[in-house]
């Protein structure tokens, strides 16, 4: 509405306009009225002002389709569903063998804790609260179903911790599997049979139980952001992914924009006009164009085959998107030195400034605004690509976190794409989830540089 | 201006760091790429692993596909080459040879399981029941018609064979590129071609034996056999759009979307892993681990991560693995594996082709 509201606004303009053209023409002596096409150049402006108003309907259309579907795909997955259930630590599960009466240090033995059989502990404790017998194994099975299996590694730091908590009883809350997630944020169509759903019509009953006794519920999925990648949908997150892409910006950061910014200002400033400069200038100006994937294969050949760097390192990531984002940097640094007045730098030269300093303490300050956008729309473009990192291991099932730049990780849009191929429906829905944490950062970086930006042009 | 000088240093560094990085770092974690068939199962693997044996990393699984997996195993020894490749098919003799060549001598082939492929069309269309030979006439390039060899005139499976529905023949089936299109050539098309008595009559052709062969599974161009170089998602997109064409997936993909897809019986049976174990349902493969002997004892780890896949809790019948969809061995076959490599038996190298 607001859009139409404009061109009425601009109406009135366009009238006096009009008036005073037509004053011009009452001034012709013969009193005849010149034709000068004032209705047809009425109608071309309207008509292209149609046209775009149109263009921009049509690009929000698709912007807002787009924004819709990833919204209502992946706004699911920032909730988690949990099951809070008093488990008794039994003895005789932890400790069958009676290790512990002989030897109580054995408690904190690394193998002695992984061994222990914690779903059972958790398969029972489910089971008593919902009135199954511990003997009906089809009804175990199926109980065993709904508990994640990321409940094991919990239990283990748990009783590691806590070893004075064997014996007794303990309130515990982990997470439900990922159908049971599914199920109890109302995802699986309950109206098909039985062996076409993931969620069997007793455990349905389980769940409508357990909700009512308010044992299950939903809260904000912390785990999204602090676990690393997992075999199961509800225990995996994006952290490995996070740090990876926060790994490769810096790096891009600290490599393109310095060199970056010397080439353009040594090319922009320095360097002689001729045919080697020309050379340069178009070469820099196709590798902007070249497709990111060939990037890709220069930094398996160059970094990990001959520096012998390790394979699927966010440090070989970020070099190949340096690689990858100098020239953005570069023809976005020359354009904006080359949008200085020329005045600046007569003014400074006049003043006796070498031309070292008239670049550093006039000519690059002024450019700096232009010359932060550039960069920020390179890492942008850094931070969403895919392709090269396929070559050089990136794209792989990491569940380690990385402590340093050398250590495998993968980046944002890499977990995206392996999120979205995956089989189960609920890695689909994360999928969507880190579009939206990927388009959060994004909206970010660029609120940041038009801060900036801003600044910078308040400061002159 | 003296923030430039800061910044010079700061190329400096950072160029010189990954140079210096460079040469001497020892790698402590297991290194895999391949198959993205293989990769869930993999991972469930790597999970419990991790919970198994706290002291050591969790494995680094790329997903890349076999051919991909294979290519990047076979550059070489050493830390910065990757330890063992997934794959959805057996490695080819030139992949061998390709191995050989980097100076890798001994690899160790370990066999995982199998894998149901199934065909399936949307969900709300009824349940087919269809032969390789229905499969091969809807889809072959070139067919004998009444004796003449033509370019294929189905437009519907009605005409292909009367039982079937008056659908629109529309098949996705998978690239080049995936495990997958190579059980969909054996078990589908060239059996059908076998079962219909095409591949006789291509050799009274004059056809020699791989000339027939390819004859046989060369697909028609016409935009009926739509080739997927993406992952399952993609044909189940496709058939979400398209209902009534027919789609390739493996068992687990379907079994995790059986609410959005119907399944295609094959010679009157229906895949499932009790079918396809028995040998009743005959469109599956094998899922194999290349391993590199020569990285074994350096990688820490990988001796672990590889007995621990092979054991019974992991591959067999009552496993996770199991539950996702893989179809386990038979219990000597298991036994056999487990001992092939704590024996640490390598493949032989084939000679190179004349």
């Amino acid at each position: 509405m607001s859009v139409g509201a404009g061109i009425e606004n601009n109406m009135p303009g366009g009238g006096a306009q009009a008036a005073a053209l037509g004053a011009c023409s009452a001034g012709d002596p013969a009193g005849r009225r010149r034709d000068i096409g004032l209705k047809r150049r009425y109608r071309a402006e309207k008509r292209f002002r149609f046209y775009g108003i149109a263009a921009i309907v049509f690009g929000l259309f698709f912007l807002v389709l787009l924004l819709w579907s990833i919204f209502a795909h992946g706004f699911g997955a920032f909730w988690q569903t949990t099951i809070t259930l008093p488990v008794a630590l039994e003895a005789q599960v932890i400790d069958p063998d009676n290790r512990l009466a002989a030897e109580p240090q054995s408690v904190s033995d690394p193998h002695f804790l992984a061994m222990i059989d914690y779903p059972l502990l958790l398969r029972r404790a489910l089971a008593q609260k919902l009135g199954v017998a511990a003997d009906d194994r089809a009804a175990m099975r199926e109980i065993g179903q709904m508990i994640s299996p990321s409940a094991r590694g919990q239990m283990r730091r748990f009783l590691g911790a806590n070893p004075q908590a064997i014996g007794t009883v303990q309130t515990i809350r982990f997470l439900a599997s990922a159908n049971v997630d599914a199920a109890f944020k109302g995802q699986i169509n309950f109206s098909l049979p039985q062996d076409k759903r993931k969620i069997s019509d007793r455990q349905r009953q389980w769940i409508t139980l357990l909700s009512k006794e308010g044992l299950l519920h939903k809260s904000f999925n912390t785990g999204l952001f602090t676990r690393p990648a997992s075999a199961n949908a509800e225990s995996s997150g994006l952290a490995v992914a996070l740090i990876g892409s926060f790994y490769i910006i810096l790096i891009v950061l600290v490599l393109a924009l310095p060199i970056g910014v010397i080439t353009a200002i040594y090319l922009e400033e320095y360097a002689g006009k001729n045919g080697f400069t020309d050379m340069i200038e178009v070469n820099i100006n196709n590798l902007a164009a070249v497709p990111s994937i060939v990037f890709g294969i220069l930094g398996l050949s160059v970094f990990i085959n001959f520096l012998g760097l390790p394979r699927s390192a966010s440090l070989v990531g970020g070099l190949v998107l340096s690689l990858m984002t100098l020239p953005t940097i570069i023809i976005a640094a020359r354009v904006a030195l080359q949008a200085v007045p020329v005045s600046i730098r007569a003014a400074a030269l006049g003043l006796g400034a070498s031309h070292t300093q008239t670049v550093f303490h006039h000519v690059l300050p002024l450019a700096a605004p232009g010359i932060l956008t550039g960069t920020i729309i390179g890492l942008a473009r850094a931070l969403g690509e895919t392709a090269p990192l396929l070559l050089i291991g990136m794209v792989a099932f990491i569940a380690n976190y990385p402590h340093s730049p050398l250590d495998p990780a993968t980046a944002l849009p890499v977990q995206i794409y392996m999120w979205a191929g995956e089989a189960e429906r609920s890695f689909v829905e994360r999928s969507s989830a880190a579009i939206i944490v990927l388009l959060a950062i994004l909206t970010l970086m660029n609120v940041t540089a038009v801060f900036l930006r801003r600044r910078f042009e308040k400061r002159q | 201006m003296h923030k430039i000088r800061y910044i010079i240093g700061i190329i400096i560094f950072g160029l010189g760091l990954p140079a210096g990085m460079g040469a001497a770092l020892a790698r402590n974690q297991v290194q895999i790429a391949g198959s993205s068939t293989v990769l869930p199962y993999a991972r469930l693997v790597a999970d419990a692993f991790s919970e198994a044996y706290p002291q050591y990393k969790i494995p680094v699984i790329e997903s890349g596909g076999s051919g991909a997996g294979l290519k990047e195993f076979c550059k070489g020894v050493g830390e910065n080459t990757i330890d063992i490749a997934n794959s959805s098919r057996a490695i080819k003799a030139a992949e061998l040879r390709a191995c050989a060549a980097a100076g890798i001598d001994a690899i160790e082939e370990v066999l995982l399981g199998y894998d149901g492929v199934v065909l399936a069309t949307g969900a709300g269309s009824s349940r087919w029941n269809i032969t390789p030979q229905d499969i091969y006439k809807a889809l072959a390039a070139r067919l004998f018609i009444k004796g003449d060899l033509r370019s294929n005139p189905y437009k519907n499976w009605h005409e292909v064979n009367n039982a079937l529905p008056a659908w629109e023949i529309i098949a996705y089936i998978p690239g080049e590129k995936h495990g997958t299109r190579e059980v969909v050539e054996e078990k589908l098309l060239l059996q059908g071609c076998r079962d219909s008595g095409a591949y006789a009559q291509f050799g009274k052709a004059g056809f020699s034996a791989a000339a027939a062969k390819e004859a046989c599974i060369a697909v028609r161009k016409d935009g009926r056999a739509v080739d997927i170089d993406g992952d399952y998602s993609e044909t189940l997109a496709r058939l979400t759009a398209n209902p009534v064409g027919l789609g390739v997936f493996g068992l687990s993909f379907y079994q995790n979307n059986a609410d959005r897809l119907q399944l295609v019986a094959i010679n009157a049976v229906l895949p499932s892993e009790e079918t396809i174990a028995n040998g009743r349902y005959s469109v599956s493969r094998p899922l194999f681990m290349y391993v590199k002997k020569a990285h074994i004892g350096v990688i820490p780890g990988m001796r672990e991560y590889i007995e621990f896949f092979l054991s019974e809790q992991m591959i067999g019948p009552e496993s996770p693995l199991a539950e996702y969809g893989l179809v386990p061995q038979s219990p000597a076959q298991r036994a056999a594996g487990r001992a092939a490599i704590a024996a640490g038996q390598v493949m032989a190298i084939p000679r190179a082709a004349p």
